[in-house]
């Protein structure tokens, strides 16, 4: 008897693992958020978490275009909501009448000044205060309705989506008598369940730290019901564990934002077809070798141009990532709507490669490597992140194309801290380097291309343009954009710009990186947005069929 | 009992040493976190940068900061965690827990495994069971531990679908299932130690077997039972002791692979986080944990050759 008792014991507590309500879903990403703060330190995981949660005023949604998500109308000059107040603008959104927090409290305007005032405060901890900056004022016009006065006219004057709202009735009283000791206090990392710190469809109802976040429909939620009484955000960091947790129903589906690499779910897609539908669309993260134009080599032009018309992308990307993930020819995605095809391009084309290498100099020397005329050999470096396995298999593609024309290609892989935290930050790499650029749509590449980017050590190192490239039509073409209102004049100044970009190569373009959405093939509604708003902000259109 | 104060001062000794070399290392690693925002925030100014590098109290050299941290530290504080923005305390308690758990139950099967198959080996060296016994240690010694856990999950999981693939409780219904979620990392983590456990063990009790008082028990006429389990057992196990004694600080400072491969929300990868994340206080007070354990396993095993072993006890 007591075997068996045992025995039905051990069986229980064995038991294999649950099978899933349909009106549950279990997502699986790689990486765990560190804190749930909206303002305060940016991580991809915590974005991806809160986007259940929280909804930020305007967001751009699928199709690339700016949208309400907590107001009532989107502010344009149009119709009337914007108006320029000498070298500014004033802008007016009323926020949705149904919107709540989940504990039954409206969203109101002093949350937006409460959230300005978070966010511009030096002490506070946000990071990236240029939003916060941007506005001087803001005039609140009753419980729902404020203006916001911005400094600088620009053409994204209504996009507000870096204005994350926090409950002003939970969150002052922790902030207001110590703001420097306010991200230590934050009812977001000390009562994280609390309904009142969410106003989405959903809420955090249950964190196991390193583990996984449960969420639950929001009580006070205005907007379509979701589809989900449960929904759990399980962190695995290992991507073979992943997808060994999909296979075994651990999770049901991996979000692309957070999830395995392209060739590996391509594979997955091959082996398990029938029970997944893998989404991929490309996006606009721009994978390219910014250039050190300061070293000998690469300041010449006809190098620059010769190293990409040597390179056969198109097969590239065809075999690697099965054709998923477009050719880039600027920084500027093809579903952009600035983006301008007319500009030139550089097809595969050896002969001519070798015609401007040996215009520049580089003649073909002993064991096939390429030497000028004071018997240098043409031999580059290209650095990157290590553990990244696609960015090392084009790595191996580049060197092996290469290598083919007299050039010679040294890899160098280093952790995403060093190279991100020392060898690109502050211009130390010697050749190339290798990595991606994340952006919003329409995103004026002020801080990558204009001279007053260059990170120096007198400015902290700050900007983005690790490549050291300074040209004054650049410069303007920047400096017109950003200002420019009229659509159709501004898209043929962004036409001009990514001319320009082409011609002058200041880094080459490889291609568009795509996130892979692993899908049960039985959820639907689910739509990969490609930028950097998440698609759980439409997570009431995802649903069971 | 004086020596076990003097071992007690000589572990503040090495405590505090190894605090230094850990702040000095970090501090020395390329890159900090706010360098890392700038590269991944466009719109992060040379002003932002200065303001958040004052805060963070990452624009005071090292030493100072570590000073400081000292300072706080005999106050009875370990600080806040950057990284979680709550107090070290906290960030780290479930996770000790959780390796605590982990490690100790995988150090138990090995061990219970390893040394009745290491004693076994030993009686009868060359027979047929040593050779397998060599075979299985040679196999746990050799075999990655990731590669493992991969197998134990693609077989007893996603084929056999038996048991959970990672994570520490089932997310839905109850949230119960521990045991079950349990038994994959602990079986990975217990076949890669039973191998050197196996082989000591038998090393051991070789070593022992040829001894003269192995020789006079036998000849006084204990039984063969008794030669191994009162005489020759116990002298052999003083060497597994120190080898059992220094795993102790692995029981908090976790075991990065498996946890990361099994989704384990342990100390491996919160001090891994820490330690790449620059947060300094919580990485220092995870490693220091794990060395702390490590001194006081050293204690342990001392304590323990004093039970075990006469001459000790006869020591001056």
């Amino acid at each position: 008897m007591r075997r068996l008792l045992a025995a039905s014991l051990l069986t229980t507590m064995l038991a294999a693992p649950t099978v899933w309500a349909k009106d549950e879903l279990v997502i699986g990403i790689t990486q765990f958020p560190a804190t749930f703060n909206p303002s305060i330190e940016s991580m991809l995981a915590k974005t991806y978490v809160l986007a259940f949660a929280q909804r930020p005023v305007t967001a751009y949604d699928a199709s690339w275009r700016l949208s309400c998500l907590l107001c009532e109308t989107l502010p344009t000059l149009e119709n009337g909501l914007a108006k320029v107040e000498g070298k500014g603008i004033a802008v007016t959104y009323t926020l949705k009448a149904d919107a709540k927090w989940g504990d039954g409290q409206p969203v109101t305007s002093d949350d937006v000044v409460f959230s300005w005032t978070v966010g511009r405060h030096p002490q506070s901890g946000v990071a990236s205060a240029e939003l916060f900056r941007r506005i001087a004022s803001i005039d609140v016009k009753d419980a729902r309705t404020f203006t916001l006065h911005i400094d600088k006219l620009t053409f994204d004057y209504n996009a507000i989506n870096d204005l994350r709202l926090l409950p002003a009735h939970l969150e002052r009283s922790r902030f207001q008598p110590a703001p420097a000791e306010y991200r230590n206090r934050t009812a977001y990392d000390q009562d994280t369940t609390n309904p009142g710190l969410y106003n989405g469809p959903y809420r955090i109802a249950q964190v196991v730290q390193g583990s996984h976040v449960a969420l639950e429909p929001n009580a006070h939620w205005g907007g379509t019901k979701p589809a989900f009484k449960r929904i759990v955000i399980k962190a695995i960091e290992n991507t073979a564990s992943l997808e060994a947790n999909l296979l075994s129903g651990g999770v049901d589906m991996i979000a692309g934002e957070l999830g395995l690499p392209l060739d590996q779910s391509l594979a997955l897609e091959k082996r398990h077809g029938a029970r997944f539908a893998v989404i991929t669309k490309p996006s606009l993260t721009y994978e390219h070798l910014d250039l050190n134009l300061g070293s000998a080599v690469l300041g010449d032009i006809r190098t620059r141009r010769a190293l990409l018309l040597a390179l056969d992308r198109e097969s590239m990307t065809r075999q690697l990532f099965d054709g998923r993930q477009p050719v880039a020819h600027s920084m500027v995605p093809p579903p952009d709507w600035v983006h301008a095809d007319d500009i030139t391009r550089y097809p595969h084309d050896p002969a001519k490669a070798a015609a401007l290498l040996d215009e520049a100099g580089w003649k073909p020397g002993a064991g096939g490597i390429r030497v000028n005329a004071g018997g240098d050999k043409l031999a580059l470096e290209l650095v990157t992140t290590v553990g990244n396995r696609s960015r090392e298999l084009v790595a191996q593609v580049l060197q092996a194309q290469w290598r083919k024309l007299g050039i010679d290609l040294r890899i160098k892989t280093e952790p995403p801290r060093v190279l991100f935290g020392e060898t690109v930050t502050k211009r130390k790499f010697s050749h190339m380097a290798m990595f991606a650029w994340y952006s919003a749509p329409e995103n004026v590449p002020h801080s990558s291309l204009h001279s007053d980017a260059i990170p120096k050590a007198d400015n902290s190192w700050s900007g983005q343009n690790y490549t050291g490239y300074a040209n004054p039509a650049m410069d303007r073409l920047i400096g017109s954009i950003e200002t420019e209102l009229d659509r159709p004049r501004r898209k043929a100044l962004w036409r001009e710009l990514q001319a320009l970009y082409a011609e002058e190569l200041p880094a080459l373009p490889l291609y568009f990186r795509a996130d892979a959405f692993v899908l049960p093939k039985g959820l639907k509604g689910l739509e990969p947005t490609g930028h950097q708003d998440p698609s759980p902000y439409w997570v009431e259109s995802w649903r069971w069929e | 009992m004086g020596v076990i104060l003097s071992r007690l001062l000589q572990s503040l000794a090495v405590l505090l040493a190894m605090s230094f070399a850990v702040y000095g290392l970090m501090g020395l690693m390329p890159g900090d976190p706010i360098d890392l925002m700038i590269a991944g925030d466009p719109h992060l100014t040379a002003a932002d940068a200065a303001r958040l590098k004052a805060l963070y109290g990452l624009d005071r050299p090292w030493t100072e900061r570590w000073a400081r941290w000292l300072g706080q530290l005999l106050q009875g504080e370990l600080g806040y965690s950057r990284l979680h923005a709550r107090p070290v305390i906290e960030a780290m308690g479930p996770a000790v827990l959780n390796t605590a758990t982990l490690m100790a139950a995988s150090l138990t099967l090995a061990l219970a495994i390893a040394l009745p198959l290491g004693i076994a080996a030993s009686l009868r060296p060359g027979s047929l069971l040593d050779g397998a016994v060599n075979l299985l240690a040679f196999a746990s010694v050799s075999l990655p531990v990731f590669w493992l856990g991969l197998m134990l999950i693609v077989v007893f999981a996603v084929e056999l679908a038996w048991l959970p693939a990672g994570g520490m409780t089932e997310v839905t219904g109850d949230g119960g299932g521990r045991l079950a979620h349990l038994v994959l990392p602990v079986s990975a983590l217990a076949l890669a130690g039973i191998g050197q456990y196996a082989r000591h063990m038998r090393a051991a009790m070789i070593n022992e077997a040829g001894h003269d008082y192995i020789r006079t028990a036998k000849a006084k006429g204990c039984s063969p039972r008794r030669v191994v389990l009162r005489h020759q057992l116990r002298n052999a196990l003083i060497p597994i002791t120190t080898i059992v004694a220094l795993e102790v600080g692995g029981l908090f400072s976790g075991a990065l692979i498996t946890e990361t491969v099994f989704a384990w929300p342990g100390m491996g990868r919160l001090i891994y986080d820490a330690v790449m994340g620059n947060d300094f206080n919580l990485a220092l007070s995870g490693l220091l944990l794990a060395t702390a354990m490590t001194l006081v396993g050293s204690i342990l095993a001392d304590l323990a050759y004093w039970r075990l072993d006469p001459r000790v006890r006869r020591m001056p």
